[in-house]
């Protein structure tokens, strides 16, 4: 037992914890007898200390330190063994492991965790709103529902999910054997759970779940209950895993290539990292920032929100969107490079305009910062602002258009596939054209003044974000689901999945333009009469979409404990991870590739990618468990 | 395929344009903002019928049949086309950046003659002051009064978090933020009851902070504005004025009143306070404890409710005569069944 309390792992992360807690006490009761106060143990206090100390004690106990805390103090370091490397049972995903393939799955089932908690939210959400009046949860509770489903969704699902992709692909991709710090890369990861729990603990606060929408916008953060301060915390280190991430998917990629593998042959998947990792790195520290001011708000009184004290109220939302606008394109970039790759494998095409591809990202990015006030058309900023703000943001919609026009005739006169992946991918398309029109209409100010914070937005976000992001993901996860696992998922499964979420989808966001347009605000437990019929039929269609997903699950748990053994290469793609086995070896490659091509020269005679050592593709053993013959998807 | 675009893109627009988006047009503004959106529209179906197209065409056309290894003959780009379709987006995005801007400056340009109404947004109601103007004395209402085709001004301030105040029928909105003073301005053009709708997330009752705006005639209007406050209620309808402020004040926000139609469980329901008061405030008559309960909450509260639920500063922003009706009202309306009180 003591043997288990000392070495890293659950044991002694839970031993941790109840010492992290000891110590946040002992901390507040020191300083209040230092002070001289009269109520030692004040609770909101303590909570705030200990939300701070008790994750870090756990991070501390499950091993995330343990190699830089020997460095630091001088201790022989342990020779890195690579125990800690590779997955050989389901129990070591539950390790701190600095393998990027284990750290990859430890990312997206974390995620997918998330996605499903903040999903039943929805469905709670949608089942108050199928009538008007008050039906199941009060007030409170439904301010606290939908702020925690969206801050799961962007925090603790979206952004993580493409890190998550990433991690897996990217290095298999550029032909290196790691991430660049893989022991940093494990502490991003394990300070995922630890946003995501305490956003969901926040419900068990008193005063109930924070419930100022994931916006969180001052004063109103600052006056609320102490849920609010769970979720001031939780961002802290869900950015703090994001920025990390992004700065080792940065280092990676601009130091790790294989030879050969120039700026302009790298896939453009990793190009889509290279660039969100840019927008995270530059953005994150402002919410980062805005959060930290809210907390001190909340904790110390400072005052920074409080216009009666000489506070700045507006300050608050120019700093959390000068972050929150990029942190939609760092929601959709990696998705719109794994589009790229889904596409072009499954058009046997090469990528049309394959620099523009990547330009047009560069350009998204450096546009990304220029617009952030277009969230503040209404909020009484200075007026001159708005029509530049405006200008910029319409501008966006050309880089945009590049990609869209860019995948279409990728598609045309190809060899279309349309397997699993490649349907997400082509409604991937289309939805997201949907949500690039309804985002027009919301830059131009006149249109604007009328829509801002109605259903017409939360329809907007939804077809960018679900129609667009999740329908990437969705792709992406299928399309290196036999990378991932080394078996082919039920093909017939994943197309029900793509037809029911597709239609539901539609049915279940769609209305909601109209009735956002008619005059139904968002962010309300109840509304008028005349939108019943509306959010009625809204709420069936959203029921019959949150049942979709278990096609989803099912199909992705019964594949991967008994699917069909996939080969190294079930797409033909051309890039280096489908070049190796599935799953990959140990250290990727057992050579390192040279890379002497573009990424897609499908149809081009005699066209290679990378070369290998041995000039063969390595494959799969032929015979899986069970007798089960390998498939090639189509 | 190309007249199969067209023909859907028409048919699309025609869906697009007879599809009754808004709500009803009662200011001058809102011609100009649904003109817009429907430019918006025009423009908008044809490019995603030309997506939806060449994406269905494609997969429809170029299909492999199950088996078929070919790869497609590589075509890498064409700088020609890629030239269109960035420039064919700049030039539709600039066109309407400029209409727009054209747009924004006509809907906020400044009036002649407009009539001036402060709007005081605090969790969870409006209320509205008119300056004293020609014989009318100064007026604090919570019903919002306004005479057809004269352009009003507002000048918004919150006395404690962000709201949010809009008026779909006008098409104008504007947060209402502690410490600036915004303004919105328009000019009704329509007779009828507008909803007002609190639209930035403000608290826990945000969703009941909805009231109305009266747009009236020019002589209906000076009457009620000579009018003084509370002169509107004969003793006859006190009970549907007093209905009307319960939910007008957002006290139906938070609690419980059967013959209101309220059902919220923020704070305490009232149904039932002839029983539930002389154990709650032994020895005080039931309508002093009603008013107390209104105009000083803070040193009234229900065991189990926060006394920071309920605003402190119904004293002010209710008429003493409006206080009158509502306590009268109270009274009366809880003691019929429903909403009882633990």
């Amino acid at each position: 037992m003591a043997a288990k309390l000392t070495a890293p792992g659950w044991y002694r992360a839970a031993l941790f914890m109840v010492l992290g807690l000891v110590a946040g006490i002992t901390l507040v009761a020191g300083l209040r007898t230092l002070l001289g106060y009269d109520r030692l143990f004040e609770g909101e206090t303590v909570t705030t200390v200990c939300l701070i100390t008790v994750p870090m004690a756990f991070l501390v106990g499950i091993g995330a330190f343990d190699y830089w805390f020997r460095w630091a103090s001088g201790a022989p370091t342990l020779a890195e063994d690579h125990s800690g490397h590779g997955a050989h049972s389901w129990k070591d995903y539950f390790r701190v492991n600095t393998d990027h393939k284990v750290i990859g799955i430890q990312y997206i089932c974390t995620t997918f965790v998330f996605f499903v908690l903040g999903g039943l939210m929805a469905m709670v959400i949608r089942a108050e709103l199928a009538a008007p009046g008050t039906q199941f949860v009060d007030p409170n509770t439904y301010n606290g529902l939908f702020s925690v489903h969206a801050s799961l969704m962007i925090f603790l699902f979206i952004i993580p999910v493409f890190a998550g992709i990433a991690n897996y692909v990217i290095p298999l991709m550029i032909g290196a054997p790691d991430m660049a710090f893989p022991r940093l890369n494990a502490l991003s990861f394990w300070m995922l759970p630890v946003a995501g729990v305490m956003m969901v603990a926040s419900f068990f606060a008193p005063g109930g779940a924070f419930a100022t929408g994931w916006t969180a916008y001052a004063p109103l953060s600052a006056q609320m209950p102490l849920g609010q301060t769970f979720f001031t915390v939780a961002v802290q280190f869900a950015g703090a895993s994001s920025i990390a991430t992004a700065l080792n998917f940065l280092v990676t990629i601009i130091t790790m290539r294989a030879p050969g593998m120039t700026f302009w042959r790298m896939p453009l998947l990793v190009w889509a990292n290279f660039t969100t990792s840019l927008l995270v790195v530059i953005a994150t520290p402002f919410i980062a920032g805005s959060q930290f001011f809210i907390l001190l708000d909340r904790a110390l009184g400072m005052n920074f929100f409080d216009n009666a004290s000489g506070g700045d109220i507006l300050m608050y939302q120019h700093v959390f969107w000068f972050y929150s606008h990029p942190a939609v394109y760092i929601m959709m970039l990696p998705g719109f490079g794994i589009v790229s790759e889904v596409v072009s494998a499954n058009s046997r095409k090469p990528i049309f305009g394959y620099r523009m591809m990547a330009f047009s990202l560069m350009a998204i990015v450096l546009l990304g910062f220029t617009v952030w006030a277009h969230h503040m058309f209404v909020s009484g900023m200075f007026s001159w602002l708005r029509v530049p703000m405006m200008i910029t943001t319409l501008l966006i919609a050309v880089p945009t258009g590049i990609k869209i026009f860019s995948w279409l005739a990728t598609l045309w006169k190809g060899v279309i596939h349309l397997t699993t992946p490649m349907l997400f991918a082509l409604g991937f398309i289309t939805m997201f054209t949907l949500g690039g029109i309804s985002g027009i209409m919301l830059g131009l100010i006149p249109v604007v003044i009328h829509v801002s914070d109605t259903y017409f937005v939360v329809a907007h976000i939804h077809y960018v974000l679900f129609g667009g992001s999740v329908f990437t993901i969705f792709a992406g996860i299928y399309f290196w689901f036999p990378k991932m696992t080394g078996r082919m998922y039920n093909e017939m499964l994943g197309k029900v999945h793509f037809w029911l979420s597709f239609v539901f989808f539609n049915l279940t966001f769609g209305p909601m333009h109209l009735v956002g347009i008619d005059g139904m605000p968002r962010r309300v437990a109840d509304y008028a009469e005349e939108f019943a019929t509306m959010n009625a039929i809204i709420s069936a269609s959203a029921f019959l979409f949150g049942i979709s997903f278990f096609v989803f699950l099912y199909n992705m748990v019964a594949s991967w404990r008994s699917g069909p053994r996939a080969v190294g290469n079930p797409w033909r793609a051309h890039t280096l991870e489908w070049q190796v086995s599935s799953p990959p070896p140990l250290f990727n490659f057992d050579h390192i590739p040279t890379v002497v091509g573009g990424p897609y020269e499908y149809g081009v005679p005699g066209a290679q990618h990378g070369v290998f050592r041995d000039h063969e593709p390595e494959e799969a053993p032929a015979a899986g468990r069970g007798g089960r013959q390998p498939v090639v998807a189509e | 395929m190309f007249a199969i675009g067209i023909v859907a893109s028409v048919i699309g627009v025609i869906i697009a344009l007879a599809i009754d988006w808004f709500p009803p047009q009662a200011s001058a503004e809102a011609q100009t903002v649904d003109f817009l959106y429907d430019v918006t529209l025009v423009i908008a179906v044809p490019i995603f019928v030309l997506v939806m197209a060449v994406a269905i065409y494609s997969v429809v056309r170029y299909r492999a049949a199950p088996g078929d290894l070919r790869d497609a003959e590589p075509v890498h780009g064409n700088t020609r086309l890629e030239v269109v379709w960035v420039l064919i987006p700049f030039v539709i995005v600039t066109v309407l950046a400029i209409y727009s801007w054209i747009g924004l400056e006509s809907i906020e340009a400044q009036q002649p003659n407009p009539i001036k109404i402060n709007v005081i947004a605090q969790q969870f109601a409006w209320r509205f002051e008119y300056p004293a103007e020609g014989g009318a004395p100064p007026k604090q209402t919570t019903n919002l009064v306004l005479p057809i085709n004269r352009p009003v001004e507002f000048k918004l301030n919150s006395e404690d978090v962000i709201h949010s105040f809009w008026v779909p029928a006008f098409r104008v909105k504007s947060d209402v933020v502690p410490g600036i003073e915004t303004q919105i301005r328009t000019t009704p053009s329509r007779e009828g009851a507008w909803p007002v709708v609190c639209t930035e997330l403000c608290g826990i009752g945000h969703s009941t902070m909805r009231q109305s705006a009266r747009v009236v005639g020019a002589t209906d209007f000076a009457a009620w504005r000579e009018a003084g406050p509370g002169a509107v209620a004969t003793a006859r309808d006190d009970q549907a004025e007093g209905r009307r402020l319960f939910a007008g004040a957002g006290c139906a926000g938070c609690h419980a009143l059967a013959d209101a139609g309220a059902a919220a469980a923020t704070g305490p329901p009232l149904g039932g306070l002839a029983q539930v008061a002389p154990s709650r405030a032994p020895g005080v008559p039931l309508e002093e404890y009603v008013r107390r309960s209104i105009v000083d909450p803070k040193n009234v509260v229900v065991s189990g409710y926060s006394p920071e639920g309920m605003p402190g500063n119904y004293n002010q922003q209710l008429s003493p005569r409006e206080i009158d009706t509502l306590v009268n009202y109270l009274v009366r309306a809880s003691q019929q069944t429903g909403g009882r009180a633990q």
